[in-house]
């Protein structure tokens, strides 16, 4: 247990080290909401109407970002050799990599969430719902997004590979998501889009990893 | 704790071409074998297979231990060591937080991170970031690993390339002692070992 929680502190010392690879993920985010109301319309009214939704979509791409990194920098330099011959399965190995994408860049990423749909006219009594489904969708991004980092493994351009690969598993969360935050503002029940949500990123959570081993195996092999 | 390795008709394929079959070894606790052959022979891969990164294409790889056999997978997350050509060190990281690390993940034993660092003169580098450290210097961290984390079994890639003669002579002391402690050696190299090895030619049929 020791060794997956060594191996936990390293790839949040490595993601948050030289280079500051969740920054690029948050400054990526708050670029691309910028361009939104530069090309559909600045009017608040038509603005606010597509707030969160504009909000929650750009959350997706930002969190491809760091996907390509994931497995791809111990694929090259030798230490996914070694982490394989740890005590640990590889699953797990998976897993803890996945949970470190989302301490390292989903969380900062839900941070700013609510800041930038409150920026593009979503109400502010809105902004803890927003970032309470930007984070547990983060979780299912990370997870997704490992699955794809790691069939893409080894595979020249992965970074795109993945980024096809990934969105169309993205969907049930960005729906599940922006759809719990837009029952809330019209005054329905919000609960079972968010439960939808968790279920979606639970299912991820148990699933990919078996996934990810599998594909990992397959590129060292 | 593996006391004997059994390689039978070993065949490996890489990127549609064989590079070896029917390869047999027999490895016992306390044994070395000097791995040689031509450049793209497969012992890099042959070394692989051992560890299971590798799937080979036929043939059987088999670990003995005190009690008999060894399951594979047991052998591998607790028995061996691998010291290849990309030594997964992260060359933004410190020297220290590398070996702390691996030491954690290969299994730590007590003392183990003191005796390493005695052993291959570390206590100067230990704060500086890998990527200041020259190559003789990192492939001395990357073998620190072997003495942090006791497991019988070493497969070593060119182990001694970049070393200077004291430190491979160094080293030679070090493997000579793993040996009789009933470790068990499988180097692929081009130079001799500094120590008494068996030699053992790959792929000559071919």
């Amino acid at each position: 247990m020791s060794a997956l929680a060594s191996l936990l502190r390293r790839e949040l010392a490595l993601a948050w080290g030289r280079g500051g690879g969740p920054l690029f993920a948050c400054a990526f985010y708050a670029g691309v909401a910028t361009l939104l109301p530069l090309a559909s319309s600045p009017e608040p009214q038509r603005l606010a109407s597509l707030a969160t939704g504009a909000a929650f979509a750009t959350l997706a791409l930002a969190s491809l970002l760091s996907l390509e990194r994931l497995f791809e920098r111990d694929y090259e330099d030798g230490a996914l050799d070694l982490l394989t011959l740890g005590d640990a399965p590889l699953e797990a190995v998976a897993a803890v990599k996945c949970l470190a994408q989302w301490l390292a860049t989903g969380a900062p990423l839900a941070l700013l969430a609510p800041v930038i749909a409150v920026a593009l006219g979503a109400e502010p009594r809105f902004a803890p719902m927003i970032f309470a489904s930007s984070l547990l969708a983060g979780l299912g991004f990370a997870f997704v997004g490992g699955a794809g980092a790691a069939l893409a493994l080894g595979a020249k351009r992965g970074g795109v590979l993945i980024a096809v690969i990934v969105l169309p598993l993205f969907v049930p969360s960005v729906v599940f998501g922006a759809g719990a935050i837009d029952a809330l503002a019209s005054g329905l029940d919000w609960r079972p889009g968010l439960v939808l949500l968790l279920a979606y990123c639970l299912a991820a959570v148990g699933l990919t990893p078996f996934a990810m081993a599998a594909g990992v195996r397959n590129a060292l092999g | 704790m593996i006391t004997g390795l059994v390689i039978e008709s070993l065949a490996v394929e890489r990127g549609g071409r064989r590079l070896f079959a029917d390869f047999d070894l027999t490895l016992r606790a306390g044994e070395a074998v000097a791995l040689t052959g031509a450049n793209g022979a497969g012992k890099t891969s042959l070394l692989r297979a051992v560890a299971g990164l590798i799937r080979p294409l036929a043939g059987i790889v088999r670990f003995q231990g005190a009690a008999g056999a060894v399951e594979a997978e047991d052998a591998r997350s607790a028995g061996l060591h691998l010291l290849g050509h990309h030594d997964g060190l992260k060359t933004t990281r410190t020297a220290w937080e590398e070996l702390s690390f691996w030491s954690a993940w290969m299994g730590p034993a007590a003392g183990g991170l003191e005796r390493a660092v005695e052993a291959f003169e570390l206590a100067p580098l230990l704060d500086l970031e890998v990527r200041r450290l020259s190559a003789g210097q990192r492939r001395r961290l990357a073998l620190a690993r072997l003495a942090a984390s006791p497991r019988s079994l070493w497969l070593l890639d060119e182990p001694l390339a970049p070393l200077d003669a004291a430190r491979r002579a160094r080293f030679g002391g070090l493997m000579a002692e793993h040996l009789s402690g009933g470790g068990l050696i499988l180097a692929a190299v081009h130079d001799p070992l500094p120590i008494p090895a068996r030699a053992a030619v790959i792929g000559e049929a071919a």
